[in-house]
């Protein structure tokens, strides 16, 4: 069995040795939804990443963090303490099977355990090696201390988020070390396809600021080409020079909730269809009130001034206020109006259209007594569809497999370790 | 001898626009594919007509996006609504390995080239299709593009302060996600290729892919019935944790305190002020209870130093503390620079710019930006005369009909 579901997946033999903490978990991720076997290397006593909330039933406990399950599902887990010369020694014998190494320590300091990639390459002259550190390892930065949010600040995606009159903000649940996470899969994956040819494995070098600044790709150019800094709040209203706002927000409050959809006409095709029919709608209950009449190709973002932009948002506030997320998106793609839902947790999961392609799966966990929802298959594969093969583990829960198993370690071996807290 | 590049050999017709698609394929025309990218002038690709532009001209070759986006690849024009552009479509699928699309789902079935069509002739393709919602499903129909997308999967209402509607951050967050995925899904099938000779049908929705980074928050609901929302720059365990404003213009320095080592550091840096032994402020729990109060008071002291400066006495401190850059700061930030970020290319109509390096360097096979995003058309006589053959009545004919638009 074992055999045939590897042929049907995409990375189905490939073992990846997981180093990485919440900095990089997404990488190993997204390669054991794919179907590697990566083996999570913890510290004894568990990774950091898994006192992060939320927690099942809002239990702070190693074995109940919902963040750890998320980004484990999949994986199996061993604990090992590499700054151990024993662990060392285990790990490097970890090398020799292995295809894949990540990890998120600060830049240099797998080279400085003896770790490094011209080490582990000699030992496994195959072995694709993927570092995940906040700006690489080398550089003028390079052993800045950063969270999250520092890296959101430093790579760019900070200042362009939030309302124009409060501070910048990141997003509450924090995304950069995601953004880092997947990115890092990607340079894995076309250094793999090059091992394949070639038997040759190599190192990937990922700055988490860089993977940050590729989600600002619309601003950048702006400064170059002229001179222009792109400010948040675009969602408030026109800009008509620095500072200078027309107020023309985007975001409706609804009967249960918010939607969002731009006021707009003139030039912009689109904003204009999307209008006409908005305003044909809103007549059909007699609510369009002087928008019945206006011509929204007269609409200039350019020209149009608050006394004439206020009293219609006013009209399409009202009209959207009684009325619900599901509704407005409904109506919206039945008569051409670009408004959609601003969905929150519980609009995702009770998705009709994620409930139509079965997005969300259920996994067991025996020891909760429980099944959870988790996020399903990034996307479908006719050929090497994605499955979901394993609960995320527990600490250290295949130990025996790998060191046993495996490795041939003995249980007399395997006390010493635990006692001297290698494992 | 000049050494193989990873994907060298590997042909791809690129049928997609906007963002995920293209940067998509965009990892493999950088590392050595032939990537053909179909446009046509009679429907400009959102990424040509939406700026910035040189000079503010605007025109669909002066927009600074679309050759960014599209470096390293072969760009013709082919307009769908002509018999002979349908043929010469299924030309470009004989020649290909991989086939990507963003078009709506059904476009490409009633252009006679969907994927149940294609695999008939070529079981051994890799076919991609890419959009927000996926293939089928109650809200298939539904054309969005990635900002859109960052509602429904529930990004706004985790930005900006919980006493305010929903806040944005400005782009199309849903891009950058589903970009990721769909490369390694399709540099994964292009090597199971290799080994099997089976090609396969890939569907993405991009909301699927954005959902995958707010997970955690996904299960809160599932599992605890909670619904999280906004809240400013907090973060469980950390005080100070949010953007101080700073001298000048627009000037903000994020800095976050975890641990009691970094909390002292911290205090230190500040000039050991009296507020900072005031039992308001003095714990963790106690910061987390007045932490209006405590970041008023950061900013009362940030707002006399350059944002640089805070960040610097900060990291000498031990303190993680960084500039709030815009723009501008990222194209001087040295660390950038020393990573050899921007890449300065010429470009036919908007002369030399600079474009985004890959975030990832590969030891052995490092990526190349050799050309910018083709302007409009570029290709055609190279792709349509040198690689389908077509013979100069067939090109001459399809011109003036207007097939090349």
């Amino acid at each position: 069995m074992d055999e045939q579901w590897e042929r049907d997946s995409l990375l189905g033999g490939y073992r990846v040795l997981d180093l990485a903490d919440q900095k990089g978990l997404l990488c190993g991720k997204i390669l054991a939804d794919f179907g590697a076997d990566v083996v999570k290397v913890e510290r004894p006593g568990g990774d950091p990443a898994r006192r992060l909330g939320p927690f099942y039933k809002d239990i702070p406990h190693p074995e109940k963090s919902l963040f750890w399950f998320a980004y484990n599902l999949n994986k199996r887990s061993i604990t090992l303490d590499i700054e151990t010369i024993d662990g060392r020694e285990i790990f490097k014998r970890l090398v020799k099977t292995a295809d894949f190494v990540i990890e998120s320590f600060p830049a240099g300091h797998m080279q400085e355990l003896g770790l490094g990639y011209p080490e582990l390459e000699k030992i496994n002259p195959g072995l694709v090696m993927v570092s995940i550190s906040p700006f690489g390892q080398t550089g003028p930065y390079s052993q800045y201390k950063v969270n999250d949010m520092i890296l959101w600040a430093l790579g760019g995606m900070m200042f362009i988020s939030g309302d124009s009159d409060r501070p910048p903000v990141q997003v509450t649940f924090p995304q950069a070390y995601l953004h880092a996470g997947s990115e890092s899969a990607v340079g894995a994956m076309i250094a793999h396809y090059y091992r394949e040819l070639t038997g040759e494995g190599q190192y990937v070098d990922v700055s988490a600021q860089e993977c940050v600044l590729w989600g600002t790709w619309q601003i950048q150019n702006s400064w170059e080409m002229n001179q222009i800094i792109r400010e948040r709040g675009s969602h408030q209203g026109l800009r008509r020079g620095t500072g200078v706002y027309i107020s023309n927000p985007s975001v409706w409050a609804c009967k249960d909730g918010y939607v969002y959809g731009g006021m707009g006409g003139g030039a912009l095709a689109a904003a204009r269809v999307s209008a006409e029919n908005l305003t044909k709608w809103m007549a059909e209950t007699g609510e369009a009130g002087e928008l019945a009449d206006y011509d929204w190709s007269q609409w200039s973002s350019l020209t149009i001034t608050q006394e004439e932009i206020t009293p219609k948002h006013r009209l399409v506030e009202a009209f959207l206020a009684k009325r619900t997320k599901r509704e407005i998106f409904e109506e919206g793609l039945k008569r051409r109006i670009a408004f959609n839902p601003i969905c929150n947790a519980k609009d995702v999961v009770e998705s009709p259209q994620f409930a139509a392609r079965g997005f969300f799966v259920e996994v067991e966990h025996p020891e909760l007594g429980a099944t959870l929802t988790y996020c399903g298959p990034w996307l479908k594969l006719s050929e090497t569809p994605l499955t979901v093969r394993r609960r995320p583990p527990l600490i250290g829960e295949h130990n025996e497999e790998i060191y046993k198993e495996e490795l041939g370690l003995t249980d007399q071996q395997l006390v010493n370790l635990k006692r001297a807290s290698v494992i | 001898m000049e050494k193989k590049r990873v994907f060298e050999g590997v042909k791809v017709v690129d049928f997609t626009q906007a963002a995920t698609g293209p940067l998509a394929t965009k990892y493999l025309a950088d590392n050595g594919a032939t990537v053909i990218h179909i446009e046509s002038r009679v429907r400009p690709d959102v990424a040509r007509v939406s700026g910035p532009f040189k000079d503010n001209v605007s025109d669909p070759d002066m927009s600074a996006w679309f050759p960014n986006w599209s470096t390293n690849k072969l760009g013709i024009t082919l307009n769908m609504s002509f018999p002979e552009a349908k043929e010469i479509l299924w030309k470009l699928i004989m020649w290909g390995d991989v086939l990507v699309e963003s078009f709506s789902p059904g476009v490409m079935g009633r252009w006679g080239v969907g994927y149940e069509g294609v695999r008939e002739k070529r079981p051994d393709i890799v076919y991609v299709s890419t959009c927000q919602m996926g293939q089928y499903g109650p809200w298939s129909q539904f054309r969005g593009y990635g900002t859109h997308g960052a509602f429904f999967a529930g990004f706004p209402e985790l930005i900006g302060w919980p006493d305010r509607l929903p806040s944005w951050f400005y782009v199309p967050h849903n891009d950058w996600v589903s970009v990721r995925t769909l490369a390694v899904a399709l540099i994964g099938a292009l090597a199971y290729r290799r080994k099997t000779g089976r090609g396969q049908h890939i569907d993405q929705a991009q909301m699927e892919a954005a959902s995958h980074l707010l997970a955690p928050v996904l299960m809160d609901y599932a599992v605890n019935c909670r619904i999280q929302t906004r809240d400013g720059n907090r973060l469980p365990g950390a005080a100070p944790h949010s953007a101080y404003p700073c001298r000048g213009h627009e000037r903000w320095v994020a800095i976050a305190v975890t641990t009691d080592e970094e909390w002292q550091a911290f205090c230190k840096v500040i000039g050991e002020p009296s507020w900072t032994k005031d039992p308001k402020f003095s714990t963790l729990l106690a910061r987390k209870e007045n932490e209006d109060d405590l970041n008023a008071l950061v900013g009362e002291w940030t707002i006399d130093f350059l944002a640089e400066e805070v960040m610097a006495k900060m990291q000498a401190a031990g303190v993680p503390a960084g500039v709030v850059q815009t723009n501008e700061d990222l194209f001087k930030d040295p660390q950038l620079r020393h990573r050899g970020h921007w890449v300065v290319m010429e470009h036919p109509r908007i002369g030399p710019y600079s474009f985004d390096a890959a975030a990832f360097k590969l030891s052995k096979t490092p990526m190349e930006l050799k050309t910018p995003g083709p302007v409009l058309g570029q290709h055609n006589d190279y792709v349509y005369r040198e690689i389908l053959g077509m013979c100069d009545e067939q090109i001459e004919d399809c011109l003036v009909k207007g097939v090349f638009e």
